[in-house]
């Protein structure tokens, strides 16, 4: 019996296998599972149909003590014969004699294969670059891996006959005759399922009704012919599924994108600090959503502006900071790049301001709808002079929230850009979030500049902890101009003095580094004996970012150590102390080294190692384990 | 209030005979003028010689980066529409590397007063071309003569769509101070083009209606409800001639022509406007031609047909703010929310209790 099942929808973009994806998902999560998905879609808007590129797929691990959106999939629906290929064969799917190798498969060699046999006709054949008529023979899919064949297509023309919907519409719904049947087979109960198909459908009430008479005979079908298959029960029994003693903590759940957590923790926080919320963002995959949920969020009196560029969307932010807001700006690589002078100002004008970077696979153009880490250097460093801003990661599609709000709480409290780093594998891929009530939430206290400094107040006037203060328009007394060029260290106007140029670049650095004051101590997160394996304490894991769920299970295989970072400029003050314990620091990173340079630059005593993929997919688990296995002395 | 109440303890740094200096004033006196409190003020600029000018003014003010102050303007005036918000600008930083933000701003009609410093040079950076310059201009980057057609600013304002385009010279006060005036009034983007001179890298290349003898003959100050009189008797108008097929222009008419037109500024329709902008300005496109050096000689060319150059307010039309705009709809659906709060937000969510 498993406690877990990972399953891969995949099919042509106009198949609906996002919808299906999200559907499946949101039901498995609402009865009591923990869930982790990863929408992997081409960049195109419509690929020619039935081709290679344009497959889509939609892949979700559901259970407990889920981190991952999984490696290989248990159960795979294959919509057409380019999706059949493409899960098949994994990124060898272009090599001409390619057949199923469990290295490269997206399934594994004991999983359910459901395909659609009525697209499989000689003509969807060719567009998918087979050469002969028999696809399960030519791509080499093993004995063990049981291929369910469903006419889905005849199917659910046969349930939709009498509707009197067109050809095409008709079409439109295999998608939720698949659905129906994977519901069956994890037996997940049809009554909340059709509740939700009404909720999804409810601003075209014409679509519930042949949808849902499409899912439940999809159900049914399963049910009735009995399929030749093994029902996947997790954990056994089909009560354990709602009675499920969950290890999280109490509270109201609801499942969240990564985007819709980030625009969420921007809200909590502007109401929490008393500041209106402003953002200033021009579209960039993938951090559209953000701009998207903002601009709908005009109940909650946030000021979203598309922009007619980047740079005018982090500018119009500033002037917003400059003028007393809580002002954000969202973006990903390339925009980023283009907001660097502006952030630049922000940073010596000493001005609060959230910049979001939604990563994606670079350089350039890159490859927009997939996911890596690899600016980091960039944010760290990718600004003209010494010019440092905070850096912080989220590591969870449901943490977007809190380090949405954290960057915010950093950037009011320090006057001081604060660079909010998520990925697309965090941004797209939903999670469990337990909805907290704005009570409970970390306080913010807005560095206002305090009353006694009316009439005498310059912008280089200083608190104790070498923060400046806050005044701005419409604040009686505290009149002042502030400036992107060197100001004097005293009196806040213009300087090209020599000692006081040296005294504001150290005083800015400083300023960053006593935020480590107020930032948590970095913790340690001890994997479990799985095997009854000696606990490896020799080694530990580091990562940052979208990718601690794939180091925590690693951990959890190799019986050792993750030290995952959310806080990066400044480091956790305890950072070294923690890494100086182990053997082998093994920095584990979707790009070629970046968090790890920069370790060895901060800290040259320690023995960084790193393993890198780069890939534009998330870890594969396994392939982590296998090289810290093999590159034990 | 005073115009001193405006001033800033800092040193005025224009160089002694730049053209900033008059506009600098010129400003202290409209904004005393106005009378809006200097704590309700934000003076947002550029870089450049006229991005130096909130440091002068005694207001809140910022000076950004180079091309970016009508985008941090905006955000300016959005998030605060009850600022007064003014945007200094020059030749180069408006039109050049902030060309984009300009052209939406007034897309937008954010209301914000704009002031163009048209001196046709790069003057902080050393003397290069710019956008104004016209063809044939030799700078010290384009030591062999330009060989780009310039902009006429006004056409680009209208070509946004412009609400309000106004047009001064440095050395005439009065005028510069009403249409600062007028800028402010106008709700929405106030785009004032001053003319200014730059001693040092573009001396003269606005004499020819600098100069006191002749600026009576070669520029018309227009006023709105009034007729279009110059010279320097002001014995000369402005008509509109319209001939077959199809082709109408302005001409010079003697002042008793029933034809002389009375200028509208609140005309709708831009067209009339358009030619009133770009008039009188061929002789500031290329210094290609043999009478014209660097510095256009002050004699009147045939081409012009004798037209003048249009200073004073010509165009100043009514039109919804971007900044209204933004913040009344945020208004209305927030009146209409039964949601108006985070945890109010998330009630709405479906939930489960694990």
């Amino acid at each position: 019996m498993k406690n877990n099942a990972i399953v891969r929808f995949c099919g042509d973009s106009g198949d609906g296998m996002q919808l299906t994806g999200n559907m499946f998902a949101q039901l498995a999560a609402e009865m009591g599972n923990e869930i982790s998905t990863l929408p992997d879609f081409p960049a195109e808007i419509r690929a020619p149909q039935g081709t290679l590129g344009g497959v889509s797929a939609f892949q979700v691990e559901l259970g407990q003590e889920v981190y991952t959106s999984g490696d290989k999939a248990d159960v795979v629906v294959a919509m057409n014969a380019a999706a059949l290929k493409v899960c098949t064969l994994g990124s060898h799917f272009n090599h001409p004699q390619a057949h199923f190798d469990e290295d490269f498969a997206l399934y594994h060699r004991h999983a359910i294969v459901i395909v659609d046999t009525d697209s499989l006709t000689d003509k969807d054949l060719e567009k998918a670059q087979y050469h002969t008529d028999n696809p399960f023979t030519e791509l080499g899919i093993p004995e063990s891996v049981q291929i369910v064949p469903v006419a889905l297509t005849s199917l659910t023309k046969e349930a939709l006959k009498d509707s009197g919907m067109d050809n095409k519409s008709v079409l439109k719904c295999r998608n939720m005759f698949a659905l129906g049947l994977i519901y069956w087979l994890f037996d997940e109960p049809m009554d909340k399922a059709i509740h939700l198909l009404e909720e999804k459908f409810k601003k075209k009430p014409a679509l519930v009704a042949p949808n849902t008479k499409v899912m439940v005979d999809g159900y049914n079908y399963g049910h009735n012919l009995a399929l030749n298959v093994q029902q996947v029960r997790l954990d056994g029994d089909k009560s354990q599924i709602s009675n499920y003693k969950c290890q999280m903590p109490t509270g109201h759940y609801t499942s969240i994108a990564g985007n819709k957590a980030t625009a969420w923790g921007l809200i909590a926080a502007a109401q929490k600090a008393g500041k209106r919320l402003f953002l200033g963002s021009y579209p960039i995959t993938p951090a559209t959503d953000i701009l998207h949920e903002l601009a709908a969020r005009k109940d909650m009196n946030v000021m979203a502006v598309q922009a007619e560029d980047e740079i005018a969307g982090v500018c119009t932010a500033i002037g917003a900071a400059f003028a007393g807001d809580l002002a954000c700006t969202s973006t990903s690589g390339p925009g980023l790049s283009l907001k660097s002078e502006a952030i630049g100002l922000a940073v010596m004008a000493e001005l609060p301001l959230v910049v979001i970077d939604v990563q994606r696979g670079g350089p350039s153009t890159g490859l927009p709808t997939k996911t890596e880490q690899t600016d980091l250097l960039q944010a760290l460093y990718g600004r003209n002079g010494e010019c440092p801003a905070v850096v912080i990661a989220a590591s969870t599609s449901a943490n977007c929230f809190d380090y949405a709000y954290e960057a915010c709480r950093i950037a009011l409290e320090n006057m001081t850009p604060v660079i909010l780093m998520t990925d697309t594998y965090l941004a797209n891929g939903t999670a469990l979030w337990r909805i907290p009530k704005l009570a409970e939430l970390p306080q913010i206290n807005p560095q206002t500049v305090p009353e006694e400094l009316k009439g005498h107040y310059n912008p280089a006037l200083r608190d104790a902890r070498g923060v400046r203060y806050w005044a701005y328009p419409g604040m009686e007394g505290y009149e002042h101009r502030n400036i992107g060029l060197e100001r004097d260290a005293e009196k806040g106007t213009i300087s090209t003095n020599p000692e006081n140029h040296e005294q504001m670049v150290l005083a800015r650095k400083h300023k960053i580094e006593q935020i480590a004051n107020s930032i948590p101590d970095l913790k340690v997160i001890n994997g479990q004996m799985v095997n009854e394996q000696m606990v490896n304490k020799d080694v530990v894991l580091v990562g940052w970012g979208s990718t601690e769920g794939h180091l925590h299970a690693a951990a959890n295989e190799l019986g050792c150590d993750l030290a995952h970072f959310n806080y990066i400029c400044p480091l956790p003050k305890n950072t070294h102390e923690v890494l100086s314990q182990y053997k082998r620091i093994i920095v584990c990173e979707l790009n070629t080294g970046q968090f790890a340079a920069y370790l060895r630059a901060h800290f040259p005593d320690l023995p960084i190692e790193q393993y890198n993929e780069i890939q534009g997919q998330p870890f594969a688990v396994e392939r982590i384990v296998n090289f810290v296995k093999k590159s034990e002395c | 209030m005073e115009p001193s109440h405006f001033k800033s303890d800092q040193y005025v740094r224009f160089c002694p005979g730049c053209g900033d200096h008059a506009i600098c004033m010129a400003l202290q006196k409209a904004m005393a003028q106005i009378g809006v409190p200097t704590h309700q003020v934000a003076v947002i600029s550029g870089i450049g010689c006229s991005s130096r000018m909130p440091h002068y003014l005694n207001t809140y003010g910022f000076n950004t980066i180079h091309g970016r102050g009508g985008a941090i303007a905006t955000g300016v005036k959005t998030s605060h529409p009850e600022l007064t918000v003014w945007q200094m600008s020059g030749d180069g930083d408006c039109l050049a590397i902030g060309g984009n933000h300009f052209i939406h701003e007034i897309r937008r009609n954010v209301d914000l007063n704009v002031c163009l410093f048209n001196n046709r040079i790069y003057g902080l950076t050393k003397g290069q071309y710019s956008p104004t310059s016209p063809k044939g201009f030799v700078s010290k980057s384009s030591p062999f003569g330009t060989v780009e057609r310039p902009f006429i600013p006004a056409e680009l304002v209208l070509g946004a769509r412009g609400t309000f385009f106004a047009r001064t010279l440095d050395v005439d006060l009065p005028t510069t101070v009403d249409c600062l005036v007028a800028a402010h009034r106008h709700k929405g983007c106030s785009i004032v083009e001053c003319l200014v001179n730059c001693v040092i890298f573009n001396n003269g290349t606005h004499a020819w209606i600098a100069d006191r003898e002749l600026r009576a003959e070669h520029s018309i100050i227009l006023r709105h409800g009034e007729k279009m009189l110059f010279g320097k008797n002001n014995d000369k108008g402005l008509a509109l001639e319209i001939n077959t097929p199809g082709l109408f222009r302005l001409i010079v008419v003697p002042a008793s022509d029933p034809r002389v037109l009375v200028h509208d500024a609140h005309q709708q329709d831009p067209t009339l406007h358009r030619l009133l902008a770009l008039m009188g300005q061929e002789r500031n496109l290329e210094v290609n031609t043999p009478s014209l050096e660097n510095t256009p000689s002050p004699s009147m060319g045939e081409t012009d047909g004798g037209l003048p150059i249009a200073l004073g307010v010509i165009r100043d039309v009514e039109a919804e703010t971007y900044n209204d705009a933004v913040n009344n709809q945020i208004a209305e659906v927030r009146g209409k929310a039964k949601a108006k709060t985070f945890d109010e937000l998330t009630a709405t969510l479906e939930q489960w209790t694990m």
